[in-house]
């Protein structure tokens, strides 16, 4: 594999996440992450979209009209995702009904959208593939830790299997119901970031805006 | 012989005559500037074409599968209620050994003979105009506004003795009409499980009724008073066992008081005179 495309498959795993960084996905990425079960299928299902559609757009780039250049990306992923769908309902059923509307949702991830736009529009097919693999290992990556985090502090399992006994089924561990609702994956998601951008500093933001010391005496006092 | 040779050569010839006729017109189109109106169409329409093959090509291809899948998911829904649901039950041979479904005629309660009962659709019958019937607005308590006509029951057997008998149910509750089943003991009265496998009411509160904590609650309590009325009916909060109707109550969801209601109407409806009462007389009757 040479340098570049390693940069494209692995720099949004941590460098340039699609979460973390771009803080693209989030909402899936809270809907379903209270099962790792769950959370690998719509991994699954959202890497796949994305590279075959970032693929597919790639191809048709240098014909796309402007005009009606995202009607084309959207007919292009809103195809995929209903082919995804039907696959899940196929051979996952089970796991396509806890899904229920995410996996059509995929249409509106705005990783896929924004992976269309930003690179297979104008990169070749092959590389805008394993940039869609790239962006959608960087999603899954979140998704897992959530999903860890989720599952094992609030049911007391991991894939079904049980991790921390329950006091219920006479363990020690009483079970963070809150874990099961979807504002915990916020505060992962949140320490997730802080935890990057502790390791790189590159990825944290200046102020656009500073607060201006206000001189002593001026302004509305009296 | 010779005939039917020179017939696919023609027909060859013919095809690579159109394909021909298609290269120049799309080089031609190609060629043209992407803003043009006429390539902007031809994209437009190309595009849309190879998509809808591809999308009408997974949907055909995989219907066969998703059917088959769907209706084991309805055997386990109700496996599941009749509590014959184990891990690693093989759910096309349990529903085969124990269950039989039969056709009920709601107004007189007997069992309709010369209709196949397994390949009835219950809810797509309920919407069909041939096959249903409009509850008038003030007795319709479980706001499902059409029924059908016949509804599916399922019997549990062992053996040839009448175990359980498992009554499709729906009603809406807060946002959506949830659909399920209730499983009574031989004698018509007893609860033995709910199922509402189908609802989309609010997650962790109205969406409770799947958790199994909440179903557990209702086994054993009785659907009918002494007088023949439903009695069966959510309350709010928990049940006062020291009471005597406690028997036909259970503990309403907390934080959920619309779906809760629904449940109440849709058990008040379904088990009153519009819904199963005439055939569960005639159950118990017939012992």
């Amino acid at each position: 594999m040479d340098k570049e495309t390693k940069k494209v498959l692995f720099e949004p795993l941590v460098d340039n996440n699609p979460i973390t960084l771009q803080v693209l996905g989030v909402c899936s990425a809270l809907a379903v992450t209270s099962q790792m079960s769950t959370s690998l299928i719509m991994a699954m299902a959202l890497t796949s979209v994305t590279a075959c559609s970032s693929a597919a757009i790639s191809a048709v780039r240098n014909h796309a009209p402007s005009s009606i250049r995202i009607i084309v990306q959207m007919i292009i992923i809103a195809s995929l995702v209903i082919v995804v769908d039907q696959l899940l309902k196929a051979f996952a059923f089970e796991v396509s009904k806890k899904l229920s509307v995410f996996v059509g949702l995929i249409i509106t991830n705005c990783i896929v959208m924004g992976r269309a736009e930003a690179y297979a529009m104008k990169n070749p097919p092959l590389q805008s593939f394993i940039d869609g693999i790239g962006n959608g290992m960087g999603y899954s990556l979140i998704l897992i830790i959530v999903a860890l985090f989720r599952e094992t502090l609030g049911s007391g399992k991991l894939l079904g299997f049980d991790v921390l006994p329950l006091v219920k089924d006479g363990g020690w561990y009483v079970p963070n119901g809150m874990m099961l609702l979807p504002p915990s994956a916020f505060f992962i998601i949140g320490l997730i970031i802080w935890a990057f951008r502790t390791w790189k500093p590159k990825q944290v933001e200046h102020n656009e805006f500073k607060i201006m010391a206000i001189a002593h005496g001026e302004g509305g006092h009296h | 012989m010779l005939n039917a040779e020179k017939k696919t050569f023609n027909f060859n010839e013919q095809l690579s005559k159109y394909y021909e006729q298609f290269r120049v017109y799309a080089d031609r189109i190609l060629a043209l500037s992407n803003d043009s109106l006429e390539k902007t169409i031809n994209v437009a329409l190309a595009l849309c074409l190879v998509c809808a093959v591809l999308v009408s090509l997974a949907t055909v291809a995989l219907r066969p599968l998703q059917s088959y899948n769907k209706a084991l998911d309805m055997k386990k829904n109700i496996l599941d209620v009749a509590g014959l649901l184990q891990d690693g039950t093989d759910i096309d041979q349990a529903f085969k050994e124990s269950i039989e479904a039969k056709l009920v005629d709601l107004k007189t309660g007997d069992y309709v003979e010369g209709m196949n009962a397994d390949e009835f659709d219950q809810r797509k019958a309920a919407k069909d105009p041939a096959q249903n019937e409009i509850i008038p607005v003030e007795k319709d308590i479980a706001s499902i506004r059409t029924k059908a006509k016949y509804t599916k029951v399922f019997l549990v057997k062992d053996g040839d003795k009448l175990q359980s008998i498992i009554l499709p149910i729906n009603g809406y509750g807060l946002w959506s009409t949830m659909y399920g089943f209730l499983a009574l003991e031989a004698d018509g009265q007893t609860v033995q499980s709910i199922n509402l496998y189908d609802q989309g009411e609010t997650p962790g509160l109205g969406g409770e009724v799947v958790n199994p904590n909440w179903r557990a609650l209702w086994k054993g309590k009785k659907v009918y008073a002494e007088n023949g009325d439903v009695a069966l009916t959510l309350v709010k909060g928990t049940v006062d066992t020291s009471r005597p109707d406690s028997v036909s109550k259970v503990d309403g969801l907390a934080g959920a008081t619309l779906t809760s209601r629904g449940v109440s109407n849709l058990i008040q409806y379904w088990m009153g005179s519009e819904g199963f009462a005439s055939y569960l007389n005639k159950i118990r009757k017939n012992g």
